[in-house]
């Protein structure tokens, strides 16, 4: 009399509501990836010179690569957001006796990540 | 002379599996009175008292503690005496055993698998140093206690194992209430055996197997939050990696 074992499903992310939105939040990285590779062959075309980098920029602003930008860019607030919302159940803060309540956590989280924009931008447009 | 109880019917589609006779489990229904004040668990008492006697499932308190009444209702992980049927009514409740377990018969899942994970996390407070009994008992400050209080609710009705995906394709994972107990222990000032379970948690089945879903906090029933218990053990496994072997001044 053996346990009778149910076959695995693997369109599990069908399932449930919440497994398919996980799906769709693990999906953005494709975005995410993608647009890394254009970065490093934008770098690749400047140091192939000024007008493969200047074909590069014309082939950029195509509408289609336009498209794709907004794309990225929405794949990445997404993701962002997402994981702030998480940070403070991965982080918990003790100071003293006191533990830092989950709203100061993900604000820091914010604030880390402004600054850190802040730093970035300013590296890039000081130009 | 006018009856208060209304004579009003609820159907319940019910999988049935009894082992050695069927070759796979099938749905049976039954039309079960609806109360407003009953529960799933209310409706499977009465098909077992008054329809069919042979119908198997496992239930004690009643009142969601014991953690033994765990079933899917309507594809949901759910504690069967705290699932109401107006929830559902008029519609049909469609009752499953767990899902992610082998089924012994009808609503009767196998808890083998968790009853070998669940000693191997270790989850008792361990000593390296066990203090005579004339010391006195270790004390705790009501902080120390909420430090890991939440994480020490859970019940053991395994309906985050049955929430998990990452459980379904990969049942070597040692899962959502086994990983959140070894963050309950770990977390408690008078345990010691942080070393010891590390083995296992930081192991190939164990933190790192999780990809966050999520679901597993959202069916606990106890506020557990196993996920969030994962990945409080994930940043911790993390750090202490980085201290040991990215920063070799950091080992202790
Ligand atoms: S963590 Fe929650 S859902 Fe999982 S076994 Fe414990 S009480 Fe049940
Ligand atoms: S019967 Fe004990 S939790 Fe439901």
């Amino acid at each position: 009399m053996s346990p009778y074992y149910r076959p695995v499903r693997f369109d599990w992310w069908r399932k449930r509501r919440a497994y398919t939105l996980f799906v769709v939040r693990e999906l953005t990285s494709v975005f995410i990836a993608g647009y890394a590779i254009v970065l490093l062959l934008l770098l690749r075309r400047l140091a192939e010179g000024r007008e493969a980098y200047e074909a590069y920029l014309q082939w950029l602003a195509t509408p289609g690569m336009m498209a794709f930008h907004i794309v990225a860019l929405a794949a990445a607030v997404f993701h962002s957001l997402t994981w702030f919302s998480l940070a403070p159940r991965a982080m918990a803060v003790r100071i003293g006796e006191r533990r830092l309540q989950p709203r100061t956590i993900l604000w820091a989280n914010y604030a880390a990540w402004a600054v850190v924009s802040a730093i970035a931008a300013w590296m890039v447009l000081r130009a | 002379m006018t009856s208060s109880v209304s004579s009003a019917t609820i159907t319940l589609e019910v999988l049935r599996y009894r082992p050695g006779r069927d070759q796979a489990p099938a749905f049976q229904s039954f039309q079960v009175p609806y109360r407003e004040d009953w529960v799933v668990l209310d409706a499977l008492n009465y098909i077992k008292d008054q329809i069919d006697g042979s119908l198997s499932y496992r239930w004690s308190c009643r009142m969601g503690v014991c953690g033994s009444c765990g079933m899917m209702v309507n594809g949901t992980p759910r504690l069967s005496c705290a699932a109401f049927l107006k929830e559902y009514y008029p519609a049909t409740v469609r009752v499953e055993p767990l899902e992610h377990f082998p089924i012994e018969r009808d609503l009767v899942i196998s808890l083998d698998d968790f009853m070998q994970k669940l000693p191997a996390v270790r989850p008792w407070i361990v000593r390296q140093d066990d203090r005579p009994l004339d010391a006195g008992e270790y004390r705790q400050t009501p902080a120390e206690l909420d430090w890991y209080k939440q994480f020490s609710m859970c019940i053991n009705c395994l309906l985050c194992y049955s929430a998990c995906p990452v459980y379904e394709l990969e049942p070597r994972f040692i899962g959502p209430a086994a990983l959140a107990l070894v963050a309950r222990y770990n977390l408690d000032s008078r345990d010691q055996g942080r070393e010891q379970r590390q083995e296992i948690a930081a192991g190939p089945d164990g933190v790192w197997d999780c990809t966050l879903v999520g679901e597993c906090s959202t069916v606990c029933p106890k506020d557990v939050d196993p996920a969030g218990a994962i990945q409080r053990l994930k940043l911790s496994s993390a750090l202490e990696w980085v201290k040991n072997v990215v920063l070799p001044w950091g080992r202790r």
